[in-house]
């Protein structure tokens, strides 16, 4: 399968690519998928006042799952923390036009910055 | 070096220059039909075919008499497997073979499950991948008419005790088929020797043409008789019509005649690459895992598992090499290799495993320049891994809770 070229471009200079101390203040972090299924995704955001400042991921997963969190990092810098609930992972599909057996990894990303979002209002007592 | 990189001999190989030479002739020159018994031309076109057979029958020391030509290994499992069944239904209905048995072999035992109500055991391997002759005794029933085990896998290159198997075979009186397609041409093999009745091949794996394979069908102790698929003009004793490739043929021919006088000291050269490759690699990096038999497999076959990096991104990440991967994501079916699941390999490293099948024309200076790029690329992509992270932290990543998907 050929990729395409926003994949390779994203694979091979991902951007954001570490970690933050998960106790910093102000840091949510999400890990989502599972080793026996070949990704697991971690993403993690930095957030002052209602805004990501920062955002890092680690992938353990296929070209176009690193690249999704490479992608996803990169939308959630600047955005506010409503905002960035709201990128979907048809959005990721079509900015790195994944083919449709690689639509997981954008779900998986879509599902990591959810869960990025939420371990930072659980930490900020935000919590519903 | 040419990039990029040829090591995926296991798929398929590159044609040696030496056979095409020999099968251009029969193209354009001396294009008669093997079967038109009344001119020059098709006289021409019997003694090339005839000449092959002999090539073949020499490299698997068989009598050219039992070789009967395909249009490759798929085509020879599935005549092998559903000609017996058809021609020996009434013996018995049993079948016996492996779980890391090639899917020509394992998706026809599954037609004949379903269409012809044969049942089928699939034996178990170990660790490393060998099928236990002493299964294959235990698995016997009064209606067993088959056992089809493989010669060498194609994915870790383990091979299996044929003769061990061949000997239990004809002790109960049950005809062997063997897919050979990975081993024929790579180690030695004779059908007297492993009391092999059956045994699948095929030219392109062995630096032949693609379309053209053979079944060894033994014609005595005992005679095996086999129902044809294709029917038609009763070419090859009647056990598959077709008017026969002479090019592919002859090409298929040289191909084993190389073989035969290269093996001894190709073999060797491509253990010691082999070899070299593995210690490269596992010297330089951690936690790298081999699949299969450390000694009993092919001399050009590598299989490892790089633990905390998938597959597909450690070959998107050497893409001047060409190489296949266990992970699922290199499939359709999202399933990672169901021969490592079937040695034990956990989920996690068949999506990190790497298959390396070096070949003729693979050189020393290709292999130090993969041993580099493979560390490489492991190195950085472990320092984007998420399981390494944890992993160095001291996290037990089996006792993690995972949110699967």
């Amino acid at each position: 399968m050929a990729y395409s070229d926003k994949v390779v471009e994203h694979f091979n200079n991902p951007r954001n690519m570490g970690s933050f101390k998960k106790d910093e203040d102000g840091v949510g972090t999400g890990i989502v998928g599972a080793p026996e299924c070949g990704d697991v995704m971690k993403l993690q955001i930095k957030v002052q006042g209602e805004k990501i400042v920062d955002a890092k991921f680690k992938t353990f997963g296929c070209g176009s799952a690193i690249a999704s969190s490479s992608l996803a990092t990169e939308w959630m810098k600047g955005k506010t923390l409503e905002e960035a609930a709201k990128i979907k992972n048809t959005d990721i599909v079509q900015e790195l036009n994944l083919p449709p057996v690689k639509i997981h990894c954008s779900v998986l990303a879509e599902d990591a910055i959810k869960a990025a979002l939420a371990d930072y209002k659980k930490k900020a007592g935000q919590s519903e | 070096m040419k990039f990029p990189l040829y090591l995926d001999n296991h798929a398929t190989t590159p044609m040696d220059p030496r056979v095409l030479e020999a099968m251009l002739p029969y193209f354009v020159e001396k294009f008669g039909n093997a079967a038109s018994r009344n001119h020059a031309f098709g006289w021409e076109a019997e003694e090339a075919v005839e000449n092959a057979r002999k090539q073949l029958a020499r490299l698997i020391h068989a009598d050219p008499k039992e070789i009967v030509f395909t249009s490759g290994a798929t085509e020879s499992d599935n005549l092998a497997l559903k000609g017996v069944v058809e021609m020996y239904r009434e013996k018995g209905d049993h079948i016996i073979t492996g779980l890391t048995e090639h899917r020509a072999v394992l998706d026809t035992a599954k037609a004949l499950e379903t269409k012809r109500g044969i049942k089928v055991t699939y034996l178990p391997v170990d660790k490393t991948g060998l099928v236990s002759p002493d299964d294959v005794r235990q698995a016997i029933t009064d209606k067993t008419i088959l056992i089809s085990i493989m010669l060498a896998n194609n994915e870790i290159g383990t091979i299996n005790p044929m003769k061990e198997i061949g000997k239990i075979a004809k002790e109960k009186g049950i005809l062997l088929h063997c897919d050979a397609t990975q081993g024929v041409g790579k180690i030695p093999v004779d059908v007297q020797e492993m009391g092999i009745d059956l045994m699948s091949f095929t030219a392109h794996k062995i630096y032949g043409p693609k379309g053209i394979g053979a079944l060894y069908v033994r014609k005595k102790a005992p005679r095996v008789r086999i129902a044809p698929m294709i029917d038609g003009g009763g070419h090859e004793r009647g056990m598959r019509s077709g008017t026969l490739p002479v090019p592919l043929i002859v090409g298929f021919g040289k191909a084993c005649e190389l073989c035969e006088q290269e093996m001894p000291t190709e073999s060797v050269r491509l253990a010691k690459m082999r070899d070299r490759l593995q210690a490269g690699i596992m010297k330089a990096l951690e936690e790298v895992y081999l699949n299969g038999h450390p000694t009993q497999r092919l001399p050009h076959n590598l299989n490892i598992s790089f633990a905390y990096v998938e597959g597909e991104s450690l070959l998107m990440g050497v893409k001047e090499i060409a190489l296949s991967s266990g992970s699922a994501c290199t499939s359709a079916t999202l399933e990672p290799s169901y021969v490592l699941r079937a040695l034990g390999v956990g989920s996690d490293l068949a999506h990190s495993s790497i298959r390396f099948g070096l070949g003729r024309f693979n050189t020393d200076e290709e292999i130090d320049y993969t041993i580099k790029r493979i560390i490489e690329i492991v190195t950085k992509l472990r320092e984007m891994s998420p399981l390494y992270e944890m992993a160095k932290e001291g996290v037990d990543l089996k006792n993690v809770q995972w949110a699967t998907h």
